[in-house]
């Protein structure tokens, strides 16, 4: 039987939240909040919350403070020790550069700064060459790395539920062998008697070995090979969110699906393949083995240039060079880059 | 509530003047449907979503599905729009059948539940995109997007993304959308059910405005009654997968065909009894639950000793602490256990003789001081005998 109190339509009642409201500062910590209390408790960390407290770190500020320690420490030091060392001069001395400070008689330091590094990276061809040759083989297996990994990380992403686990190991799988080994055994399959050239004379579709080795396009093979992961992931990550409903809304509206793809999902997925793009081509750029390996003699790449410069010449302030005018050449356009989003973000809005 | 939605839906057939010709095209032989659904059955492994289902819909109807989540009306319009194929049966739209079309060449639009706006696309370019796809010259696309702006009164809100606009303006888009490119038919999948109350009642009358005016047949899926009872011209209510009745709002307020959509349709009262005589065109049923016989309306005939239900409405019963004349017949006496004040109602549950909770609403006419009647008062609940329906099931 039914009762007139179960009724539908009569919904139910809505009963107030149960909540107890903190004051903002705490609310903003959550739980966490407790979690502080409690331990205020143990002397020791009593002793580092008054500490940090007393510089002004508190809450929100300590969470911050520590990515920015860590940049600090471990990018920035480092950056300034290299950028240090490209002002210097080669010496045959342990260290091989003459130091930036010294001090002289009489309680003087005198700085000695030299940019004749940085003139002799514009004096001779092989650098700016090596930079654009860099720059070239990076853009193009960056394309090429899109071009490949957005149909895989589509297919993942609109795969059976049950499967894109199994799918998402087999991208994040050759991580767990060597990367050195995995660039090795290209040479394997791409030298002239390698498989690859193996197994094209067998179907018959060549008749002479290629000569793939040691040539532009087995650079290109190496860094897609080893970079298509860090396209691949970002791209799912933002393909697996995307609403599938704005596609039915697309085809509703009398949009066909091939054409939906290229309106709807692709423009959905700009920050994916933004940031798939700069995982792929950040690396590639500075790319030191892969061109060793895989690149022939006049495969120019500002990484081995750089490696070449600093071990076979022990030219330790030359290579920093290299290194602070790579940096830049990477850093200035991605900052002027993202200007320009935020600046197209906010016109749009 | 529920006598709110009752006179908005009947305001089309029961309360216009009898010199008025009713718009009931689904009464008229003559019509031809505008949607024919036949026999439609949609499966999902082994689960039956939608289940041998038939319905015609009228050119220019404000159609509902109306039912509890999971009855299957979501996926009964999603195969209207094409996004799912019928496993059995056909879908016809002005005879046409509509199987092999996909999608994209349905002249049918649909207003998703989620709005599903294009988020790259600010409101003007998502209200364009579909008259894009046609090909429509650019001239008239920009006066036919104007126009539907101005119909769901958005134009200041033109050039902003979706993401900088509010829960209602958002629905607005959605619709002018769906609307743009003209349809046969518009569907909308829970069109309201993520606006508040407020805003959704005011809503439902500007849906009920636009359908009038473009004339286009709107077929809405809801699980909110109050809505399918304000906005529509017929619902079908649906549980699991199959069609319950198929009704105007007025009359599957007053004459539900069942104890499901009696209880699902607005507050009921639900007493078993059994059919005693049959008297003229109407029955005696004897009601234990009761506690005496009760005189229905007009009914179907049924033999005696069948058993029945009798639903009749809280506001239809009449609450006195006099006991009336004959109290063996359509009077039921109890004791009064709880009130509600809602300030224009007061709503009392009175535990009868037999144990047995009923509701009755009553009209706060005259200001209320002092309540007549309070908690443990014995009461008589009375009723016409026109109030009492007879369910069958």
């Amino acid at each position: 039987m039914s009762k007139p109190e179960d009724s539908p339509s009569q919904g139910t009642p809505s009963q107030g939240p149960k909540v107890a409201y903190m004051s903002g500062r705490d609310a903003t910590a959550g739980g966490l909040a407790g979690v502080h209390q409690r331990l205020l408790l143990i002397p020791p960390y009593r002793l580092l919350a008054a500490l940090l407290r007393r510089i002004g770190l508190t809450g929100h500020g300590l969470v911050i403070a520590v990515p920015y320690l860590w940049l600090l420490a471990f990018f920035l030091a480092p950056f300034l020790i290299v950028l240090k060392i490209s002002f210097a001069e080669v010496i045959i001395a342990q260290p091989p550069y003459t130091p930036l400070f010294e001090f002289v008689e009489d309680g003087f330091i005198s700085i000695k700064a030299s940019l004749e590094n940085y003139l002799f990276l514009l004096e001779d061809s092989l650098y700016w060459k090596s930079y654009l040759s860099s720059l070239r083989i990076a853009l193009i297996s960056t394309a090429l790395a899109l071009l490949l990994g957005y149909p895989i990380a589509y297919a993942m992403a609109r795969a059976p539920k049950r499967w894109r686990f199994a799918l998402l190991m087999m991208v994040i799988l050759p991580f767990w062998t060597s990367f050195l080994i995995r660039v090795y055994a290209w040479i394997g399959i791409l030298k002239k008697e390698g498989l690859l050239n193996l197994a094209l004379i067998e179907l018959g579709l060549i008749s002479e070995p290629l000569t793939i080795l040691n040539t532009d396009i087995a650079v290109f093979i190496g860094i897609v090979y080893s970079y298509l992961p860090f396209m691949v992931l970002p791209l799912y990550a933002n393909l697996e969110k995307m609403d599938l409903s704005l596609l039915e809304a697309a085809a509703d509206l009398g949009c066909r699906p091939a054409k939906a793809f290229w309106v709807i999902t692709v423009p959905q997925s700009i920050p994916g393949i933004i940031a798939g793009c700069f995982l792929v081509f950040i690396p590639a750029v500075g790319e030191f083995v892969i061109p060793d390996l895989l690149g022939g003699s006049e495969t120019l790449m500002i990484g081995k240039t750089l490696w070449s410069e600093f071990f076979n010449n022990r030219d330790w302030p030359l290579s920093s060079a290299v290194a602070v005018v790579l940096l830049l050449v990477l850093v200035i356009p991605i900052v002027l880059f993202q200007r320009m989003q935020e600046r197209s973000a906010q016109a749009g809005g | 509530m529920s006598d709110a939605g009752a006179a908005g839906g009947a305001a089309r057939s029961a309360t216009a003047p009898a010199a008025r010709q009713r718009w009931e095209p689904w009464n008229d032989p003559s019509q031809r449907p505008h949607v024919e659904i036949v026999d439609v059955t949609k499966r999902f492994g082994d689960f039956v979503a939608v289940n041998n289902i038939s319905l015609d819909i009228f050119q220019g109807e404000f159609f509902s599905l109306l039912g509890p989540s999971g009855c299957g009306k979501t996926t009964l319009l999603r195969m209207l729009a094409g996004f799912e194929l019928p496993s059995e049966g056909q879908i016809l739209l002005e005879g046409e059948d509509m199987s092999g079309v996909p999608p994209y060449e349905r002249p049918v639009n649909m207003m998703f539940q989620s709005y599903a706006l294009f988020p790259h696309m600010n409101v003007e370019k998502n209200i364009a995109f579909g008259l894009k796809q046609d090909r429509v010259p650019k001239p008239e696309i920009e006066r036919r997007v104007a126009e539907v702006i101005e119909m769901v009164q958005l134009g200041p809100f033109a050039r902003r993304k979706p993401h900088q606009l509010s829960g209602g303006q958002r629905q607005r888009v959605a619709l002018a959308r769906s609307l743009v490119k003209k349809p046969k038919m518009l569907l909308l999948d829970e069109p309201l059910g993520a606006l508040d109350k407020n805003l959704r009642t005011q809503t439902q009358f500007e849906l009920m405005n636009i359908q009038e005016e473009t004339g286009i047949t709107f077929v809405i899926v809801t699980h909110d009654q109050e809505e399918a009872m304000t906005v529509s011209s017929r619902i079908a209510v649906m549980d699991h997968g199959k069609i319950v009745q198929v009704s105007t709002p007025a009359e599957l307020y007053e004459y539900p065909d069942s104890r499901y959509v009696a209880d699902f349709i607005g507050e009921v009262n639900i007493l078993e009894g059994h059919v005693e005589a049959r008297e003229g065109d109407h029955h005696l049923v004897q009601s234990s639950e009761a506690g005496c016989t009760v005189r229905t309306g007009p009914s179907g005939e049924e033999p005696a000793g069948r058993q029945v239900w009798i639903a009749i409405r809280p506001e239809k019963l009449q609450i006195s602490l006099e006991a009336p004349d004959d109290q063996s017949t359509n009077c039921m006496a109890g004791e009064v256990w709880d009130i509600g004040y809602l300030g224009n109602l007061s709503i009392y549950h009175v535990k009868l003789d037999s144990g047995k909770m009923v509701t009755a609403t009553q009209a706060n006419m005259a200001r209320l001081i002092e309540r007549p009647i309070t908690w443990e008062d014995r009461v008589y609940l009375t009723w016409a005998p026109d109030a009492a329906v007879v369910l069958l099931s």
